[in-house]
């Protein structure tokens, strides 16, 4: 589970899309189960039927704002999880969304514009510390507010179960 | 400080909170149902956890795909009640006695003003119109507070919005939400409290009231709340003789934003798909054709949702072509409907009456729809998809509103139908 936070590096995957909401992410109908390979064949099934076919493992979900909005289904975090994408990048995120990846160690990172400075396909250099985005396919750079030394560590373990677990 | 950041500081036993600091207090109040339980009490296991931290402060009611719907469903609804017993939660409700939790846990006397209530559900925020600080989380918050009973919480700024004037004929307390969130948008009150006031407000049905909290989170809000009065303090004491405790905000209190509605200048509206922001006139929309009509929901199941439908439908027939479905919030809503003979109504209209559950309303099943279907819905969320295909579209009224409409077979205004 463990994952260093200093530099990831991956694909963007853009949806150029504001309110994306957990029904798209991942609709009630596949919720009676919750384990991750259950859930991400339907991963944004509504939204954009080819998004998984683009989705390799260590790529980044790229989106507008409010993403995550509606339904407080950690489903959501599980099905993007299982797909193997490695953090969203989003304008603004809804605030359970945003709680439950932080729980689940998946980094939901706000970066004002991003939509606009990021292409399908560019790869970029993600710096949790500090706060920063390198756009690598287009030797861009734009910062993000840095995460919190809890939050960091709540990422670095994982999750909160993880965390939890490993302080036992 | 205002309601809010009272509650809060004294959940967290602090003289004083100030919005965005971070406060770990404790909960009063848990709600939890079949479908985002069964992974807490996975993560439980995990760590070894076998009991709860307090069984009384548990409402547990298996809601969204009940009665079961597949063998999955069932799966679900019997790790929740095999869980309650085990844990000894007295405050389970079993199918003929469930509820939508939003409906049932205000309705059954479990929230009072000043509580801290969460539930693994993002209307969760419902109970906040009995003067409560209540907000939805995920599965692993619930986890955590089913083990601890304390859970952290960034303290949000209020926003407060003031419903003024006297409502007009045909206009309810779900054209004041829609008409909110048009005007704020989706994401207009995120991660913020919003507080409710105003003189209309004191007119509304604490049923009523319960609609507005509801749709908090529709703007993106962490919670919404109202302070206590005295319908408050009726519909709570013919409920539960626990004594409470009535909060208001100072006269200093901060805002972050104050939004003020003069409702005596609103109509019934529609929420076009597939935003609830997305508010226009229903007698404007009379081009768009229906195929369900959906009463029900935590947002308008509750017995005056069923009235004030029954209202428009009584001695009238749904039109040929709509499927009309009532879904009462709860068992108990479902009684009284049935006392009150609103059933003879719906079913002389040619309704279907289910029992209570979430299922259409997220697209389960009991009323899902099928590729360029339309359905005008009492609920609370338009999404693509939400009820169905993906190409099926929600609009979102109230429930006059979606009444009248069943009765033309497509949108229309309540008005002309309500004396």
């Amino acid at each position: 589970m463990k994952k260093t936070c200093a530099a990831m590096v991956g694909t963007a995957r853009v949806l150029a899309q504001h309110h994306i909401n957990t029904d798209n992410i991942i609709p009630a109908r596949y919720l009676t189960h919750a384990e991750k390979q259950a859930l991400t064949p339907y991963l944004m099934e509504t939204l954009d039927p080819s998004f998984l076919n683009r989705v390799q493992p260590g790529d980044f979900l790229v989106a507008g704002r409010n993403f995550g909005c509606g339904s407080s289904r950690e489903h959501a975090i599980w099905a993007l999880q299982g797909a193997g994408i490695a953090a969203v990048i989003a304008e603004s995120f809804a605030r359970i969304f945003f709680r439950n990846a932080l729980n689940n160690g998946f980094p939901a990172i706000e970066c004002p514009r991003i939509t606009d400075r990021v292409r399908e396909g560019d790869r970029l250099e993600i710096d949790l510390r500090r706060g920063q985005i390198h756009n690598l396919s287009r030797q861009e750079h734009f910062d993000f507010q840095p995460f919190s030394e809890f939050t960091l560590r709540l990422l670095e373990a994982g999750g909160l179960l993880a965390y939890v677990l490993a302080r036992r | 400080m205002t309601i809010t950041e009272k509650i809060l500081a004294s959940h967290a036993k602090r003289a004083r909170v100030v919005p965005g600091e971070i406060v770990h207090a404790s909960i009063d109040l848990v709600s939890a149902h079949e479908v985002t339980t069964p992974p807490a009490i996975a993560m439980l296991e995990q760590l070894g956890i076998r009991d709860v931290f307090d069984p009384q402060r548990i409402v547990v009611t298996p809601d969204h795909f009940v009665p079961n719907k597949d063998i999955p469903s069932a799966e679900l609804a019997k790790r929740l009640r095999n869980w309650a017993r085990e844990t000894g939660i007295k405050n389970y409700y079993e199918l003929g006695r469930h509820g939508i939790c939003h409906a049932l846990l205000p309705e059954q006397g479990h929230v009072l003003p000043g509580m801290i209530v969460v539930g693994a559900d993002s209307h969760s925020c419902t109970s906040g119109a009995l003067g409560a600080f209540a907000t939805g989380i995920g599965s692993t918050d619930l986890a955590a507070v089913l083990a601890t009973g304390e859970l952290w919480f960034k303290v949000p700024a209020s926003f407060k919005v003031r419903f003024e004037g006297k409502l007009p004929g045909g206009v309810f307390s779900k054209d004041l939400a829609l008409e909110l969130i048009r005007r704020i948008g989706v994401d207009g009150a995120s991660y913020q409290a919003l507080e409710f006031t105003g003189s209309t407000l004191s007119e509304l049905s604490v049923d009523a009231r319960l609609t507005i909290t509801n749709m908090a989170v529709e703007a993106g809000a962490k919670s919404g709340i109202m302070a206590v009065d005295a319908k408050t303090a009726d519909y709570i004491r013919a409920r539960t003789a626990q004594p409470f405790e009535t909060l208001f905000s100072d006269a200093d209190a901060g805002y972050i934003r104050e939004e003020v509605i003069d409702v005596s200048q609103l109509e019934p509206l529609v929420a076009l798909p597939p935003l609830p922001s997305q508010g226009r006139p229903a007698r404007e929309l009379s081009e768009v054709t229906i195929d369900q009509a959906y009463i029900g929901s935590c947002t308008n199941g509750r017995l005056e949702d069923l009235r004030i439908a029954a209202n428009v439908l009584k001695g009238r027939k749904i039109a040929s072509g709509v499927r009309a479905l009532v879904v009462p919030a709860t068992s108990t809503v479902w009684k009284q409907a049935m006392d009150e003979k609103l059933f003879d109504i719906f079913y002389n209209a040619g309704c279907v009456i289910s029992t209570s559950t979430c299922g259409a309303c997220l697209g389960a099943f009991m009323g899902v729809l099928a590729e360029n279907e339309v359905c005008i819905s009492s609920t609370n969320r338009n999404f693509a998809g939400r009820m169905g295909h993906p190409k099926s579209h929600i609009y979102l009224a109230s429930p006059a509103t979606v009444a009248a409409s069943a009765l033309t077979g497509r949108i229309s205004d309540p008005r002309d139908f309500l004396q």
